[in-house]
C-alpha cells in the first residue's frame, strides 16, 4: 500500500525498533514506542476536546515531547504551528493572529508566557494531554478520512523582507521531501542527527523526518553550546553524533573558533550545510579537518517544503568559485526562466521549482500565495503550478546549478547588472576577512558592504578590486564586531538595513 | 570590575547587572554577546582569552568572567 500519512514512518519504527532512542535532548530522550504511545495519547486528547482538522498551536520548548505534541496532533487529523519563547513575545501573538487556532498545546517551560497571550484560545498542559488513555477508535476514524493532501504544518517565515507567511504543507509533500532527501544523501538507522534549528522552521524536517523515517535518532543541542566552541564539540562527541545538516553560519562557528582543531568530534562523517551561501574558506576548513566526511550543500525555500536541490563535493572547487547547489532531488524539477522561457546555457533565470514537494502556499494568503504559486510559465493547456522561488541561478559549466542572488538582491548600476550576493561571496573569500553582508542604499545609490574580520581589514578595497568587476565595488566599507543574525543564525539583513538607516540595533 | 559592568551594560541597556548575576541561566548572553565580550575584554584589558577558557563556568556571571580575567591577567 503506498503511503499517504507522515504518521506510518512512527508506526513502522516504533514496530521495528521500539527501544530504539528517536529524540533526546540530552537530558531527556523517547524511543520510537514511548514516543508513538505518546502522540497517540495528545492525538486522542485533542479528539476528545472536539478538536480535528483545524490549526492546533504548539508552545514548547524544542524537546522530545515537543516532536510528541506535533505528532499528536497530526493524530488528531489537526496541523500545527510551533511557537517557542526564542521567537519574541511580538511574533508569537502575530502568528496567533493570523493562524487563530482555538487550541494550544504548552509545557512547564512556556506555562508563564503561554498565560499571556492569545486571550480566546484554550490552552492545554502537555502532561495533561500526553497522560490521556488511547482512543483508538477515534485515531482510525482519522486516519480513514484523512487524505495526503491535508495539510500537517504552518511554517512561518521572514523571507528576505521581513514579513511572517505562514507556509502551509501537506503529507504528500513531506512524504515527497523525505524519501528523496533520505535516497539522495543516504541517512540510515544508523544516522545520528545534531539539531541545530529552532523547531518553528521547516529545517528541523531534515533531521525529524529521516529519524522518523529510517529508525535514526537526532539530539537536540542545548542552545547554550552555541556559545561555547568546545562545549559544543562535547556534546557532538558524547552523543556520537555523524551528522549535522546546520546554517552555514552554525558551522562557521566551530571552523571560525579554531574548535576543529584542537577537538573536533571524532565521528562526523556527513556534513550538510544551506539555508545561506557557505564561505568558500569556512569550507575548505572544513573538508581539511574531515577530508573523508561527505559534504552536501542544500539549497530550497520554505515553500517547497524544505530542500528542492543538493551538490555532493566530490571534486575540489576552482578559483574563485562558489559552491554549486548542484541538481533537483528526485521527483523535483528546477526551471530556469529568463522572461518567458527557458534560460539559455549559461544564462541567469530565475528559479522555479515543479513537483510534489510545492507547498500549498501562505496561510489565509490566497492573493500572495497566488503570486507565487503560479501557472508554468512554459505551458497553459492544464494546471500546472510551479513555486517562483525569487532566486536567480544558472548552469555552470559542468552543468551543475549555481545560485547567483536573489532576485530582489539583483541592483542595475551604471546600467550594469550587479549581484550584491557574488560581492559578499567575493569579500568572504578575501584573507582576514570573516563574515561580510552587501547591502544596497538606494537613496544614496550606494553598494555598502558590512563585514567582521580577525586584523583591520585595510586594503580590502583593493583586495576586492581584483575578484570584481569596477562597478560592482562597494563605495563604503564598514567593519562590524558581530554580524547580527536572525533566529536560524543566518546573517539579518533587516538589522543591517536598520544600521545603514544610522539605527541601533540589539536594543 | 567595574570597567566589566560597564561593557556588559552597553551590550545590554536594559539589565541591571548589579541585580541580575546568572548570566546564562537567565539566557542574557547569546552567541555574539560572547564574540563581542572576548572582542572587548582584549581591547580593555589586553587579555586575548584562549578558546578553551570560553566556558559556561567562565561566563556564567559578572564575578566568574572577572575571576577570569583577574587569572588569565596574572599568567
Amino acid at each position: 500500500m503506498y503511503q499517504t500519512n507522515i504518521l506510518e514512518y512512527l508506526e513502522a519504527s516504533a514496530k521495528s525498533y521500539p527501544e530504539r532512542v528517536a529524540f533526546s535532548d540530552g537530558e531527556e530522550s523517547l524511543t520510537f514506542e514511548q514516543l508513538h504511545d505518546r502522540a497517540m495519547r495528545i492525538g486522542s486528547f485533542l479528539l476528545s476536546n472536539e478538536y480535528t482538522g483545524e490549526c492546533v498551536a504548539v508552545f514548547a520548548k524544542k524537546s522530545p515531547d515537543a516532536i510528541a505534541a506535533f505528532l499528536g496532533v497530526i493524530y488528531a487529523g489537526c496541523y500545527y504551528v510551533a511557537l517557542d519563547i526564542d521567537m519574541g513575545e511580538r511574533r508569537i501573538s502575530e502568528i496567533i493572529e493570523r493562524v487563530r487556532p482555538r487550541a494550544m498545546i504548552f509545557d512547564r517551560e512556556s506555562r508563564a508566557d503561554a498565560a499571556k497571550i492569545g486571550a480566546g484560545v484554550k490552552k492545554y498542559h502537555i502532561d495533561v494531554a500526553k497522560a490521556h488513555e488511547i482512543d483508538y477508535d477515534a485515531l482510525l476514524s482519522v486516519r480513514e478520512r484523512q487524505v495526503d493532501v491535508d495539510p500537517i504544518y504552518v511554517v512561518f517565515t521572514s523571507g528576505s523582507s521581513g514579513e511572517a507567511k505562514g507556509v502551509v504543507a501537506s503529507h504528500a509533500s513531506v512524504i515527497d521531501y523525505t524519501e528523496t532527501l533520505c535516497e539522495a544523501l543516504g541517512f540510515d538507522g544508523d544516522t545520528r542527527f545534531a539539531n541545530q534549528s529552532p523547531l518553528y522552521f521547516d529545517a528541523p524536517l531534515k533531521e525529524i523526518m529521516p529519524t522518523l523515517k529510517k529508525g535514526a535518532c537526532t539530539y537536540f543541542v542545548p542552545r547554550e553550546c552555541f556559545l561555547f566552541p568546545i562545549k559544543l564539540c562535547e556534546f557532538l562527541e558524547k552523543h556520537s553524533i555523524n551528522t549535522l545538516c546546520w546554517v552555514s553560519s552554525a558551522l562557521a562557528i566551530l571552523s571560525g573558533s579554531g574548535a576543529l582543531e584542537k577537538c573536533k568530534p571524532q565521528r562526523l562523517n556527513k556534513i550538510c550545510f544551506g539555508s545561506e551561501l557557505m564561505p568558500v574558506r569556512e569550507y575548505e576548513k572544513w573538508r581539511r579537518a574531515y577530508p573523508d566526511a561527505t559534504f552536501v550543500n542544500l539549497y530550497g525555500p520554505t515553500e517547497a517544503t524544505g530542500m528542492s536541490c543538493y551538490w555532493i563535493a566530490g571534486r575540489e572547487l576552482d578559483e574563485g568559485e562558489g559552491i554549486p547547489i548542484g541538481k533537483p532531488f528526485r521527483n523535483t524539477e528546477i526551471l530556469l526562466i529568463s522572461g518567458r522561457r527557458r534560460a539559455a546555457d549559461g544564462e541567469c533565470g530565475e528559479i522555479y521549482i515543479r513537483g510534489r514537494s510545492v507547498t500549498l502556499g501562505y496561510f489565509g494568503e490566497r492573493e500572495m500565495t497566488a503570486g507565487a504559486f503560479v501557472q508554468n510559465p512554459l505551458s497553459d493547456s492544464y494546471n500546472d503550478i510551479v513555486y517562483r522561488t525569487g532566486d536567480v541561478g544558472r548552469y555552470n559549466k559542468r552543468g551543475e546549478l549555481v545560485f547567483v542572488s536573489r532576485c530582489d538582491r539583483q541592483i542595475k548600476r551604471r546600467g550594469k547588472k550587479v549581484s550584491l550576493d557574488e560581492i559578499e561571496a567575493a569579500a568572504e573569500r578575501c584573507e582576514g576577512v570573516e563574515r561580510a553582508a552587501a547591502v544596497f542604499d538606494e537613496q544614496r545609490q550606494k553598494i555598502v558592504l558590512y563585514y567582521t574580520a580577525r586584523e583591520t581589514g585595510e586594503g580590502l578595497a583593493a583586495r576586492l578590486s581584483v575578484r570584481l568587476l569596477r562597478h560592482a565595488l562597494p563605495d563604503e566599507y564598514i567593519r562590524l564586531e558581530v554580524m547580527p543574525r536572525t533566529a536560524n543564525g543566518k546573517k539579518d539583513r533587516v538589522a543591517l538595513d536598520r544600521i545603514s538607516r544610522g539605527e541601533r540595533i540589539y536594543e | 570590575m567595574n570597567e566589566l559592568v560597564k561593557i556588559l551594560s552597553s551590550m545590554h541597556p536594559e539589565i541591571d547587572f548589579s541585580v541580575h548575576h546568572d548570566l546564562l541561566d537567565e539566557g542574557i548572553l547569546d552567541s555574539i554577546d560572547i564574540v563581542t565580550l572576548v572582542g572587548e575584554i582584549d581591547e580593555v584589558y589586553g587579555i586575548q582569552v584562549p578558546l578553551e577558557e570560553i566556558t559556561p563556568e567562565n561566563f556564567s556571571s559578572v564575578e566568574a568572567i572577572y575571576q577570569m580575567i583577574e587569572r588569565l591577567r596574572g599568567q
